[in-house]
């Protein structure tokens, strides 16, 4: 559980956040502390996408960044695409090499990652010929292969079966020390977040513990306005 | 093939990422593109071994230095010549195009004729020089010659883009209409009016493409801008020539200011009025010219499939075949694919100039002004330029045609790549140019330079008439000679050469599903 004594992780105070020059989010303020696990919830459009977003700009070195669109290049493999995490970490020279035949280290390091989230059958496929959930196994790979400490993820496993989904999200918990999620699963928020917080109409609704709340207790979050 | 994908590094990274021969077990989508840019690029190398790529100046940076002096102090040593060359420029441009549209849209209306549309393949494969060459063997230099020189081959390439157009758009109205029996109705009041937009853009692209050949017509003696650079630069009056060099770049560079829609008709008058079309055709030239001149000489006059005049036939073609068709093939061909796959190289490496992912705002549109200055240059006046510099050899004519084309593509790459969306915490720099946005991009590039490999072939025959020993050399030198009958097959010749080549484009275009309707190009 955060110390509270730590340093916020990230802070927002009085915020104005927008979406294409319209106002999402307004008045926010909101920390997060190192080592939470938060799960932001809430209807389509509450603002959950462009809080992340603010979140991430906050400390874009050291957030390893899973955002809704994987924005993966769709012809090349997933093998590159996971990769694409890793290339500040090497020179241009190696990154060049890598992209023309896949080099030995890289192999290890991607394939270690690709077995982690069962993703070894297609590694070598272009991305464009995966599915849905493949794909968005391969974006976990590219926030994996940062190796940061903290994750921030969009819907991360919103396309993937409920047994894997849960798997993967352990998995993401047990490398980063503080992960920020924003997810539609009331249960998966639920079993896997310490804190929750709900978003409706511009505002936090809701901001509690999750062992402190049920599912009814979110379920207001998506009334109709 | 190994031997050659070791060898690349030398000559440029970004290419030889794109060959992934098959070594690992990569099944990625890019494949196929990887493996045609890889044999393309061998193909090149190949070319590049039996090119001639002497430079045979002694000392090129001397007249690259009167050069550069001659640019920083242009001087007119006559307004009225100037001037008049200068109108002269854009009256057969635009008598040209205005005459090529007509005809080209009347062509259209039936191309899905094969016969229309092999008609306008030919008519389109001849380059304007070599028209203008041909037309003044008839009507001399006068201004029906430009007017024609331009308008035919126009006439071809606007009916193509034209026909292409309604195809594409021929599909969702037609089938709701009404009068889709009534041929006619049916095309004015559902196709038409979906292609106007698109064929008036293209139109005016075309125009300014127009402005170039009409320049370069001077330097086969017609009275525009490029008669008077040749003898300038052929004198090195570099001064004057920058003088002419600077109007034809203002010429262009100001058309969208000045030629407007609404005023294109009082234009249209006053070209004609000023440079009426006319010549002196004595018509017992012309059926001369016809009926003899352009005969294989075995066959003039004498009796048909005899057995003498044939084998005399047969030894005449063969001697022309052996001399000048086979080689002036060989050197197109081997040049053309170099200025390619050089062309491809230089469009890779300047499109960032032009794309918002790597330059914003200013740096953005001075990168993009520099390639669109690039793109004036008539690739024919850049090769000119080059021999002056570097003497007789196929450099100077890789990099003319590279210079120009690799400038057209680029910005048309670095446009298209403003579609591509980035996730926030993409890569930078060369790890973006590499990663992220070149796979994004090849596909559109290779469609973009498959169509400019008809162009740039086309372009490679002409620059032999500077004295590269392509067939435009050989086809110069037949005119030069008063040898029509040499000349004319050598026409042929080329014009076979460029369907040839359009064809298979087209063919590897379709296989790599690469788009197959042509943008501003």
């Amino acid at each position: 559980m955060a110390a509270l004594t730590d340093h916020p992780l990230f802070e927002l105070k009085d915020r104005r956040l927008e979406y294409q020059e319209k106002t999402v989010l307004d008045n926010l303020s909101l920390s997060i502390y190192p080592g939470e696990r938060v799960a932001l919830v809430g209807g389509s459009g509450a603002g959950k996408s462009t809080l992340l977003k603010a979140l991430r700009e906050q400390r874009p070195d050291q957030v390893a960044w899973c955002p809704q669109q994987p924005g993966l290049v769709p012809m090349l493999s997933a093998f590159h695409n996971i990769y694409m995490g890793a290339l500040d970490r090497h020179s241009f020279i190696y990154n060049l090499g890598n992209l023309i035949k896949p080099l030995p280290a890289a192999r290890r390091e991607v394939s270690e990652i690709a077995r982690s989230i069962d993703l070894e059958q297609q590694l070598f496929s272009s991305v464009d010929k995966l599915s849905g959930g493949q794909q968005q196994r391969t974006s976990i790979g590219r926030a994996l292969i940062q190796r940061r400490a903290i994750f921030i993820g969009d819907e991360p496993v919103a396309n993937v079966d409920e047994y894997q989904a849960e798997r993967l999200l352990r998995l993401i918990g047990q490398q980063h020390q503080t992960v920020v999620l924003a997810l539609h699963d009331i249960e998966q928020a639920l079993q896997f977040c310490t804190r929750i917080i709900g978003l409706k109409d511009g505002a936090i609704a809701l901001d509690a513990a999750s062992d402190q709340l049920s599912a009814s207790d979110l379920a207001s979050l998506y009334d109709a306005v | 093939m190994q031997l050659a994908t070791n060898s690349l590094p030398a000559i440029s990274p970004a290419f030889t990422m794109l060959f992934n021969s098959g070594a690992n077990n990569l099944d990625t989508s890019a494949k196929a593109l990887r493996k045609t840019s890889f044999w393309f690029a061998a193909i090149a190398l190949l070319c590049l071994l039996c090119a001639d790529l002497d430079i045979s100046t002694a000392d090129p940076w001397h007249e690259l230095g009167l050069m550069a002096v001659g640019a920083l102090s242009p001087s007119v040593w006559s307004w009225s010549t100037l001037l008049t060359s200068l109108a002269n420029t854009f009256s057969f441009a635009l008598q040209g195009v205005a005459l090529a549209a007509i005809a080209g849209f009347i062509l259209a209306l039936g191309y899905g004729s094969t016969i229309v549309r092999s008609f306008c393949a030919f008519i389109r494969s001849i380059h304007e020089l070599f028209w203008a060459l041909l037309f003044i063997q008839i009507t001399g230099l006068s201004s029906l010659t430009g007017l024609l020189a331009i308008a035919i081959p126009y006439a071809g390439t606007l009916a193509k883009i034209y026909g292409e157009l309604f195809e594409e758009v021929d599909l969702a109205p037609a089938r709701n209409s009404p009068a889709a029996k009534q041929h006619l109705t049916h095309f004015f009041y559902t196709v038409l009016p979906l292609a106007w937009r698109p064929m008036a853009t293209y139109t005016s692209y075309r125009f300014e493409c127009a402005i170039r050949s009409s320049a370069i017509l001077g330097f086969v003696g017609l009275p525009t801008l490029g008669f008077h650079l040749e003898t300038a630069l052929g004198e090195g009056h570099y001064s004057e020539a920058a003088a002419y060099f600077y109007a034809l770049l203002l010429l262009i560079g100001t058309l969208r200011f000045w030629l407007q829609k609404r005023l294109l008709p009082i234009y249209l008058l006053a070209v004609f009025y000023y440079l009426p079309p006319q010549a002196q055709v004595s018509w017992d030239l012309v059926a001369r010219f016809i009926t003899e001149d352009i005969v294989p000489a075995p066959l003039r006059g004498e009796a048909l499939f005899t057995a003498s005049t044939l084998s005399e036939f047969a030894n005449w073609f063969s001697l022309l075949w052996q001399q000048q068709i086979w080689p002036g093939l060989i050197n197109t061909v081997v040049l053309g694919q170099i200025s390619l796959v050089f062309t491809g190289l230089l469009a890779l490496l300047l499109f960032p100039l032009n794309s918002p992912l790597f330059f914003r705002r200013w740096g953005r549109t001075t990168g993009d002004g520099l390639l669109i200055l690039l793109r004036t240059l008539p690739e024919y006046l850049l090769a000119f330029l080059g021999l002056l510099i570097l003497g007789p050899s196929m450099v100077p004519a890789i990099l003319a045609l590279g210079i120009h084309n690799a400038a057209i593509i680029a910005h048309l790459v670095g446009r298209h790549s403003e579609e591509l969306n980035l996730r926030g915490d993409a890569s930078r720099g060369l790890n973006r140019y590499f990663y992220e946005v070149l796979p994004r991009i090849y596909r559109q590039f290779l469609a973009f330079l498959f169509y400019r490999w008809e162009v740039i072939l086309r372009e490679t025959a002409i620059l032999g008439i500077l004295g590269i020993s392509t067939l435009g050399f050989y086809i110069d030198s037949a005119f030069e000679e008063f040898r029509f009958d040499r000349a004319f097959i050598l026409i042929l010749a080329s014009a076979l050469l460029n369907i040839g080549v359009d064809h298979f484009a087209r063919r590897i275009r379709l296989r790599l599903h690469l788009k197959t309707t042509p943008e501003s190009l």
